[in-house]
């Protein structure tokens, strides 16, 4: 644990404005092709305000939609090595790095924070798109180990929100063992009798889907998010046949059995609430306000790890 | 093989075969003038059979070069070069290493949920007289037996046997020898519907939760997720050709480059072969393969991986289970950090 404290540099989040857009700005819905207002469409958390589409949402304002008072506290990344193979397709890796970086304000594709949903304790690691589609490269493992260990130390659970493409090409195979190092950071949580809960949004593919986003104990997904291992193309080819209606689609993976709900953008903070009281033995709602999170926490935990014996039963009851 | 005849493989545009009794032998692009060279050696032969002529010297002369040539062309295989031997139709595959290797191998088969999926073959066996669990990604010979084997792609019900079969090892702690060789799980509607990328992400969870030995050896393609799914081992080696990659290069030209054809240069900047693995740091070590590549003395790669899976089992019985899952995690953890 000695890196965390070492690297876990507190930053208070204080409620991070969104970037300045003019007011008269115009979107154009990829799905009904209708223009949503730009404001109409923050306000409606990137939701069409005609067809119910869910669009991409950047990582911060997807972390201010979920956390109580849309505060948080975001954690300092172990560094990685910076294009460990030198990697030059049409255009330098490194390049596109500082260019993602630029454009998003981040280190790399992912966001870890801290906070309450509900009066308790979470971990949230979610993904942002806009960074290199939301690729897993060595930072992003690192990201998920961190927000898995510190969800250990606070006893907190872990949410995670991919993103992604799948692997992040640019760092070879170093990309693919990012599927096993995740899978151990997650694990971790597991065995910790900690709730670990994956919210698949649009898109997640590839190694981020065949490694931690699949293993979640509880699998929610955005409407309409594509979510799959392989390509939609590559199937194509491969088959040489017309995929299905809304193949991939959460909708589709819920009929397959691969997730247990589909959840609209506006219901999602509550259901994850929701779920977490059930998952910790606790009832957010109705406890709100009459103890400091952390102690509700603990106690949340000690039901859950280990059940008092109930002097209620009586003795002659066998089973 | 002596009386073998020069043709054309239908198979591979510019490749030469040389037609034996027994089987076909396929030349890649840059073996071809070895090929000829072969070819001419055949022809000899067929000549002093016939007609009772000494040309044994010629013969002699030409087959120094004809190892010559191997051994020079070998020595300096570019990545792509690699690739295409990786892939070579007659590398030996999974099935011919257990059979050279495995003593009273016991298939065992399916999932218990769907189906059986002869991509994945897997089973109990002893190496070297010990009792163990086998998994190998099998590509398939011949026409027919590579549709049966899906050509070495696999379905969810594969990864899941895998998960299964893992899981009965680790009960009755049979260490496990994993043999991986596939262009990548296999992409389809019926894959996907039954949750492709959660068969593999259980593997790989499964596989990183043992607490027995997990010996991985890429002998020849290493496919991206489908291959890791069975490479999360306390010990990973490669073949000395063998390429293991996140992406296949034709696939990382045709989204990087917007060019398939630049596969050759994705294979460049890839760092697929086993020498730039391990200096990476990401697998464990480099199983030699005898002069012109595996498939040239099956024989001889049989034999040092015997020796390197022994070695290495040696050393693994010897480590309580709890701290080989460690271990194994902690490696995985560990893999590609900057030093403090
Ligand atoms: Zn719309």
């Amino acid at each position: 644990m000695n890196w965390l404290t070492n690297f876990v540099r507190p930053k208070i989040q204080k409620l991070v404005r969104p970037k300045e857009v003019p007011d008269n700005l115009w979107h154009q819905c990829p799905k009904c092709s209708e223009m949503v207002f730009h404001r109409e469409l923050e306000k409606n958390l990137r939701v069409c305000t005609h067809c119910g589409h869910h669009m991409r949402m950047p990582v911060r304002d997807r972390l201010r939609m979920l956390f109580d008072n849309a505060q948080w506290t975001e954690i300092e990344i172990r560094a990685v090595a910076v294009d460990p193979l030198r990697f030059k397709d049409r255009k330098r890796y490194s390049d596109r790095l500082k260019e993602s970086q630029a454009k998003t304000g981040l280190k790399d594709a992912v966001v870890v924070g801290h906070g309450t949903m509900g009066n308790l304790g979470v971990v949230i690691a979610a993904f942002e798109f806009d960074f290199m589609g939301g690729s897993m490269g060595a930072a992003v493992g690192e990201a998920l180990i961190a927000a898995a260990e510190l969800a250990v130390l606070q006893e907190a659970p872990l949410i995670v929100i991919p993103s992604s493409g799948g692997a992040r090409m640019q760092e070879g195979i170093l990309s693919l063992m990012q599927m096993a190092r995740t899978t151990v950071a997650v694990d971790k949580v597991r065995e910790k009798g900690l709730p670990y809960l994956v919210v698949l949004t649009d898109p997640t593919t590839g190694g981020v889907t065949a490694s931690f986003a699949m293993l979640g104990d509880v699998a929610l997904a955005e409407p309409g998010a594509i979510i799959g291992f392989a390509g939609s193309r590559v199937i194509e080819q491969t088959i040489r046949e017309k995929l299905p209606e809304g193949f991939q689609r959460s909708e589709y993976l819920m009929d397959h059995g691969m997730v247990d709900m589909v959840v609209p953008r506006h219901e999602l903070r509550a259901r994850l609430i929701q779920l977490l009281g059930l998952l910790l033995h606790t009832n957010p709602a109705a406890e709100v306000g009459d103890l400091p999170a952390s102690s509700r926490r603990r106690k949340a935990l000690e039901r859950s790890t280990s059940a008092p014996p109930d002097p209620s039963v009586p003795d002659d009851y066998e089973p | 093989m002596d009386r073998r005849v020069l043709f054309r493989c239908p198979r591979r545009g510019g490749g030469f075969g040389v037609y034996g009794s027994n089987a076909a032998m396929h030349f890649l692009d840059f073996e071809k003038p070895i090929a000829e060279l072969e070819g001419k050696i055949a022809e000899l032969k067929h000549l002093s059979d016939a007609d009772g002529l000494n040309i044994a010297e010629e013969v002699g002369r030409l087959q120094s070069r004809v190892d010559k040539d191997l051994r020079s062309a070998y020595a300096k295989l570019s990545p792509w070069q690699k690739t295409q031997v990786a892939r070579h139709p007659d590398r030996p595959h999974a099935l011919d290493y257990i059979r050279a290797l495995i003593q009273d191998f016991m298939p065992l088969a399916g999932d218990r949920l769907y189906g059986e999926d002869e991509a994945i073959i897997g089973g109990m066996g002893r190496f070297n007289g010990r009792s163990v669990m086998v998994i190998g990604l099998e590509k398939g010979r011949d026409t027919e037996t590579r549709v049966k084997h899906n050509f070495g792609m696999a379905r969810p019900e594969g990864y899941r046997k895998a998960r299964r079969l893992m899981q009965m090892a680790d009960r009755f702690g049979l260490p496990i020898i994993t043999l991986v060789d596939t262009a990548g799980a296999y992409p389809g509607v019926g894959a996907e519907e039954r949750g492709q990328a959660e068969a593999i992400a259980r593997c790989i969870q499964t596989s990183l939760d043992l607490r027995v030995p997990l010996i991985s050896i890429v002998i020849g393609e290493g496919g991206s997720g489908g291959a890791i799914a069975l490479a999360v081992g306390n010990v990973v080696l490669m073949l000395e050709h063998a390429i293991y990659s996140v992406i296949s290069p034709e696939g990382c030209a045709s989204i990087l480059w917007r060019d398939g054809e630049q596969a050759k240069t994705a294979a460049e900047a890839m760092k697929l072969t086993a020498q730039d693995l391990e200096r990476l740091g990401v697998i464990d070590g480099i199983v030699p393969e005898p002069m012109g590549g595996a498939h040239r003395t099956p024989e001889a790669v049989f034999t040092a991986l015997r020796d390197a899976i022994e070695m290495h089992l040696n050393q693994l019985v010897r480590i309580e289970g709890g701290q080989l899952r460690a271990r194994r995690r902690d490696k995985f953890v560990q893999m590609g950090r900057l030093q403090e």
